[in-house]
């Protein structure tokens, strides 16, 4: 129960530093906080106590598999993050560029 | 297994790959072969609409394994088929409008290559059968709508790109969160299994929990009004071939489709999701309109809009709901939902229309600032008409489109008895008029103060406003039941048959 907890303050650490920080790289930074957080839960939800690998040999007598499905999930979801976190960062990049700053108070052209 | 649903994704994946390998010889390469790709679609897509069979396709032929699918699932039924013709439809004379209108870019192969990547996303999210594949699927098209939106590379658009991204990966993570606790509970990720295993649970506060973040994530890529923040930035930023395609179709295609799908033919829907659906489609038909009252910025208003009509069709699903939830006369809710089905259609018909003409303007003017435009209707004729017929379509006059969809939303609401919601909903048509009235006397009537010698846009770029215009008058003949019948209720009988779908993916 306890690691379910420590992943949900994972989260919430990075909520709230989305939600407290100025600077668009540590806005990133925070949304892949609570992304991976999510991607612990992910492999938990596959986790079995005492599973292994689900690797079929015949050396092990009853062995206990953990779920392989979340895993493979999490590996094509860590490539999309992979994808959106260098979009963010290409984005926060060309912004710098144009206004000189990684400051979310000096960016403010759209009204919202 | 020689079915053709595959190449509705694959066609589009590949030929976004090829077009930057390609297009360095040739210049002309991505302005024909994008077209053309979408013109076949529109083809085959149109071709599947108008017959019955209703198919599913198991990818790579991974057959189930004791009665548990194990495989990637495509399923095509009557819902897909429609949202796949819209999509290509559009999608088509998008394609045709920037053969001008993105020549002023530099690197046109790229702009090429990404909105065929959004294509193949939005095709993969209607035909997939499979919860985390729709997850890639979707994941595939935003990233490209995340690039498209910043491709002007100046300041609104940079800014405008990022807030998109920024509610865009929240979005994701409250879905891909959503998945996980579905996969707990269920340990499967095919619909139609996750159908049929929470059929015999009873509905408990974790499954409840669910559907909450399953219509807070994609109410957040659907623009809903409490989760809209990103919206009127990130169309009215975009080149207006982009905001035509996001607002007419990809809002529709990943944000509302996706809702629908998951709440009729996964969750059996209780009445209190009803009425949540409802409340949000309703409070974003009435917000979005008042918004849009104040704007000056040509695609600010029409982004705004576009939050409203969404609304409509959210509300137009949502009497449905309720009316099968209490357990009411089926035809009403088939009345409702054909409404609300009809109503998709036509807006991604008559907005598109409008985004394209406002880029028309924009083309000529270089301003959307309607205090500095009047009296256009002189010098672009072609514009100043399609886009009258938008206004008149969107704002609910006789004999276009959108007055029939709307009517048949609010006949439906006062059948049923939800009086408050009908009269909400002819106020709303009213504010609709009021603020598309100002859009055409400030833009096309007046005095012209600044653009006494500009011409009207290129043959390519008034070819896809006339086709859309004749669309627009056109599809006013789903207002005549039989020929509604043909067309929709395809749609609606996949959405109310809760086991037809599950039916189609066999195992």
């Amino acid at each position: 129960m306890i690691v379910y907890i420590l992943c949900f303050i994972l989260f919430l650490v990075g909520l709230y530093g989305l939600i407290t920080r100025r600077n668009l790289i540590k806005i990133v930074i925070s949304l892949s906080i609570m992304e991976f957080s999510i991607f612990i839960l992910l492999v938990l939800i596959g986790y079995i106590d005492g599973g292994i690998a689900p690797i079929v040999s015949e050396k092990i007598v009853n062995p206990t598999y953990v779920d392989p499905l979340p895993q493979a999930m999490v590996l094509t979801a860590i490539v999309i993050g992979l994808a959106t976190t260098a979009m963010l960062m290409a984005i926060a990049i060309r912004l710098y560029r144009k206004y000189g700053t990684f400051d979310i108070r000096e960016i403010k052209n759209l009204k919202g | 297994m020689n079915s053709l649903i595959p190449l509705f994704i694959i066609i589009p994946l590949a030929i976004a790959f090829i077009i930057p390998v390609i297009g360095k010889l040739t210049n002309y390469f991505a302005k024909t072969i994008t077209p053309i790709m979408l013109l076949i679609l529109c083809f085959f897509s149109v071709t599947l609409l108008f017959n019955n069979n209703q198919e599913s396709y198991i990818v790579g032929g991974w057959q189930p394994v004791d009665n548990i699918p194990i495989g990637i699932y495509l399923v095509l039924d009557g819902f897909s088929k429609l949202i796949l013709c819209i999509i290509s439809v559009i999608g088509f004379l998008v394609s045709i409008y920037s053969i001008s209108y993105i020549s002023k870019y530099t690197s046109e192969n790229n702009f090429y290559a990404l909105f065929c990547l959004m294509i193949a996303g939005m095709n993969g999210v209607v035909l997939s059968g499979d919860i985390f594949n729709l997850f890639v699927f979707l994941e595939i098209s935003v990233i490209a709508s995340y690039a498209l939106v910043a491709f002007g590379v100046g300041k609104n658009e940079l800014e405008a790109s990022f807030k998109y991204q920024v509610l865009g990966n929240i979005a994701s993570f409250l879905i891909l969160f959503s998945i996980a606790l579905l996969y707990w509970q269920t340990k499967t990720l095919n619909i139609a299994d996750i159908s049929n295993i929470l059929k015999t649970h009873d509905s408990s506060a974790f499954l409840t929990f669910t559907q909450i973040l399953l219509i807070t994530g994609f109410g957040l890529k659907a623009a809903i009004i409490p989760f809209h923040a990103w919206l009127p930035d990130a169309h009215s930023s975009a080149p207006s071939p982009v905001s035509a395609m996001l607002s007419g179709v990809l809002i529709k295609a990943i944000g509302v489709y996706v809702i629908v799908r998951l709440f009729f033919n996964m969750f059996a829907f209780t009445y209190e999701i009803a009425v949540v659906i409802t409340v949000l489609g309703t409070l974003s038909m009435i917000i979005g309109s008042l918004l849009a009252i104040n704007q000056w910025d040509i695609k600010r208003l029409l982004a705004y809009s576009s939050i409203s009509q969404i609304g409509y069709i959210i509300l137009g699903f949502g009497i449905g709901m309720m009316i099968l939830a209490k357990g009411g006369k089926e035809s009403l809710a088939v009345l409702a939902i054909s409404g609300s089905l009809f109503h998709m259609v036509n807006h991604s018909v008559f907005k598109g229309l409008l985004f394209l003409g406002a880029g028309a303007i924009e083309y000529r003017t270089n301003t959307r600032d309607m205090n500095q435009l009047g009296g256009l209707s002189e010098n672009m004729p072609i514009t100043s008409t399609t886009s009258l017929g938008a206004s008149m379509s969107i704002s609910g006059i006789p004999p276009f489109n959108g007055f029939f969809s709307k009517l048949i939303i609010i006949i439906a609401a006062v059948q049923a008895k939800f009086y408050l919601l009908a009269f909400l909903a002819v106020i709303v048509s009213i504010i609709t008029l009021a603020y598309f009235l100002k859009f055409q006397k400030a833009v096309f009537y007046g005095k012209n103060k600044n653009f006494k010698d500009i011409k009207e846009v290129p043959f390519a770029m008034s070819l896809s406003m006339i086709v859309l215009v004749i669309l627009c008058l056109g599809l006013s003949v789903l207002a005549i039941p039989s020929i509604r019948e043909v067309v929709l209720d395809q749609a609606v009988n996949s959405l109310i048959n809760v086991d037809e779908y599950v039916n189609l993916v066999k195992y």
